[in-house]
């Protein structure tokens, strides 16, 4: 696998090597980190020599981690309102992804930004869990036209996104893994299996650690758009090396992919987790799951290919040449694994002559009546 | 060397090539455009700015680029990039200037967290800062540019920092934003001020931008001691009147206008409380620029 190693990925596994950085390497690396989503990480990592770092990036590391304190603390209050919200219902909603490692208080949430709060309810109880929700404020975007409606409620794993009116936060609620048209067969019930409460929000549950990975695991590697893609996988190593120090993990892992049926996504994620961050996983377990799961050589060569490339920080820097098509099959790819090939090349097809039709539309709008910026 | 030093084509070649590094204490910015209305307006606006190096560290990076194909030619637009990310929407090319400015104040308001940024204006006399924070239209841009040219530094016309730690008001020199009537209103009160040529038919009106003094670049590294926030409102006919402001609601009028308060928390809290605890706080009512500049004289010539 080729790949360019990036200043950010370099220092994030070696944080030591920032004592020798000139002020433009210093310049790069907060640049990257910014558009990856890591400076907060990095901040964490570079906490214990903060004063020996120069003014210039001190401050803006500074800030990254006032930013995180900041959102940890909208994010308690965030789930707190859900579990409100939901709590008549007699739902209990699945945290996922960033609010599940916040409220479970794992190493993952550490230095992590927070936007979207994803939770996972039975699809029995989307309406229900739905109205609840509505009741308390939260609502759907206006401007989704009828053909994104549909393809959330027809097509997708989750509803579309809910933002609440005061608190201007998102919610992403699901109810699968993956879409019911997926080539894979996911058995989402099974995720509802073994979840473990909260000690800090009654009335939230979160996923058991094996399905908590698998199902990062299998998100990350059915995602479309990877400006995420490093975050994503930085949370994978850190679930890997917390939960890891538990045998019992490494023994339940491979069963509970087969069950869940995401024995390929966990083939991925320990690849390239391997790959970029070198994290640790007992051999017996590595080779169990490249036998099994281990696609044939040709479709392995074309992931590795999308993947050495399309994970790094979407960044004039870290972008090569053939990173676009990377980004670009990847993006085809993950549409291509939610349905089947008619539907996709319609959706395809509408989605391009949206991007072009409104970036005309754009342009004129901008020559007549420009806005200003907002600046919050 | 400022910028003032470089020749035109010297310039324009390094704002092509993304390499102007442009010291706007306390931030230093990288700056690139392929625009020539960029050039020119920078060489007059920030003639008087240091220069870096392009292998100095940074805080921002903004580009404002012609946007590509045919557009060019017909009507050209330009485009914004923060890091080589777009933002905003596109503008027609003539104010491309004006976008480097809006650029500049999101990247500060945005990313200036070791300060409590303000949406207000700022000045200093005597080592003593006079803060305006106001939504627009309040004319608190105008009443910058007028005080600026009489007696008074300048710091800022639209974003005030506040270094929490030293607890001294500082701003950045860059230009004041004048609009519509202002603009011919500040080129007879201030004949000598130096302003773009401006440019017709925006949203906001017909813009301008007016270079900050030379003195005012000059000393921008010296802080201010807060002393005076005052709230201005233009108002047709109206003598200059300096009305009490009970603090506790100047220091919720603030935290409105500020942009990073709720990131700082309760330090947010106690530090603009401390900024607002020492001064006089008024609500200035005014119509007249030059009864308004004498009145804001006389406000801080009666301070001990």
């Amino acid at each position: 696998m080729k790949a360019r190693i990036p200043l950010l990925l370099s220092v994030l596994r070696a944080p030591d090597l920032t004592a020798g950085l000139s002020a433009a390497e210093w310049d790069l690396l907060i640049r990257q980190a910014r558009r990856a989503m890591l400076l907060a990480k990095l901040a964490v990592l570079l906490e214990p020599r903060l004063q020996s770092i120069p003014a210039g990036p001190r401050h803006h590391l500074s800030a990254a981690r006032l930013t995180a304190r900041r959102q940890t603390k909208l994010m308690h209050w965030e789930v707190a309102q859900i579990h409100r919200a939901l709590a008549t219902t007699g739902v209990t909603p699945i945290l996922l992804k960033g609010a599940a490692y916040l409220m479970a208080d794992l190493p993952a949430s550490q230095g992590r930004l927070f936007g979207d709060v994803d939770i996972l309810v039975p699809k029995v109880h989307i309406q229900a869990v739905e109205a609840a929700l509505i009741a308390h404020g939260w609502g759907f975007d206006p401007n989704l036209d009828d053909y994104d409606r549909r393809y959330y409620r027809e097509w997708m794993h989750e509803i579309p996104p809910m933002g609440h009116e005061q608190r201007g936060s998102t919610l992403d609620v699901h109810h699968t893994i993956l879409p019911p048209t997926a080539r894979i067969a996911v058995n989402a019930a099974a995720l509802f299996e073994g979840t473990r409460p909260l000690a800090s929000q009654p009335g939230v549950r979160v996923l058991d650690p094996c399905a908590m990975f698998l199902h990062s695991a299998a998100h990350l590697f059915h995602e479309g758009e990877l400006e995420k893609g490093l975050r994503d996988l930085f949370d994978l190593d850190a679930l890997l090396r917390d939960f890891g120090r538990d045998p019992v993990f490494w023994r339940d892992l491979l069963p509970r992919a087969r069950r869940l049926g995401l024995t390929r996504p966990l083939f991925y994620a320990l690849r390239y987790t391997g790959h970029f961050l070198a994290t640790p996983v007992p051999d017996d377990v590595r080779a169990a799951v490249q036998a099994e799961a281990r696609p044939a050589a040709p479709l392995r060569v074309l992931m590795d290919f999308c993947y050495s490339r399309a994970l790094l920080p979407d960044h004039d820097s870290c972008n090569a040449r053939l990173t676009p098509l990377a980004r670009a099959l990847l993006y085809v790819r993950s549409h291509w694994l939610r349905m089947p090939t008619g539907l996709l090349l319609r959706h395809l097809l509408r989605k391009t002559w949206m991007r072009v039709t409104q970036a005309q539309r754009q342009s004129l709008a901008g020559a007549t009546a420009a806005a200003e910026p907002e600046q919050r | 060397m400022k910028v003032g030093d470089l020749s035109m084509s010297a310039l324009r070649s390094r704002l092509a090539q993304g390499d102007l590094t442009l010291r706007v204490p306390p931030f230093v910015a990288r700056l690139q455009s392929n625009i020539e209305r960029v050039a020119r307006d920078l060489h007059l606006l920030y003639a008087d700015f240091e220069l870096g190096s392009p292998d100095d560290f940074a805080d921002f990076h903004l580009e404002v680029l012609l946007e590509r194909g045919l557009r060019r030619w017909v009507k050209p637009m330009a485009r914004f990039f923060a890091d080589g990310e777009a933002a905003f929407s596109p503008l027609p090319a003539e104010q491309a200037f004006h976008m480097v400015e809006w650029g500049l104040n999101w990247a500060v308001s945005t990313m200036a967290h070791p300060y409590l940024s303000y949406h207000a204006a700022a000045l200093e006399q005597g080592g003593r800062a006079l803060m305006m924070p106001a939504p627009p239209g309040s004319g608190k841009s105008t009443l910058s540019a007028a005080l600026a040219h009489r007696g008074w530094r300048l710091l800022s016309d639209e974003i005030a920092l506040y270094d929490l730690e030293r607890r001294q008001m500082t701003g950045m020199g860059r230009p004041v934003n004048l609009k519509n009537t202002s603009i011919p209103l500040i080129q007879a009160f201030a004949p000598q001020a130096q302003l773009t040529k401006p440019v017709p038919d925006t949203l906001k009106g017909t813009l301008a931008l007016m270079k900050a003094p030379g003195e005012s670049v000059a000393r921008i590294r010296e802080p201010a001691r807060p002393a005076w926030i005052v709230t201005p409102r233009y108002q047709a006919g109206a003598e200059p009147t300096l009305s009490p402001l009970p603090k506790a609601r100047m220091l919720l009028l603030l935290a409105e206008q500020s942009f990073n308060y709720d990131l700082h928390g309760r330090d947010g809290f106690e530090a603009t409380a401390g900024l607002v605890d020492p001064c006089e706080c008024f609500e200035f009512i005014y119509s007249s620029l030059d009864a308004a500049v004498l009145c804001i004289q006389q406000m801080a010539d009666s301070t001990p």
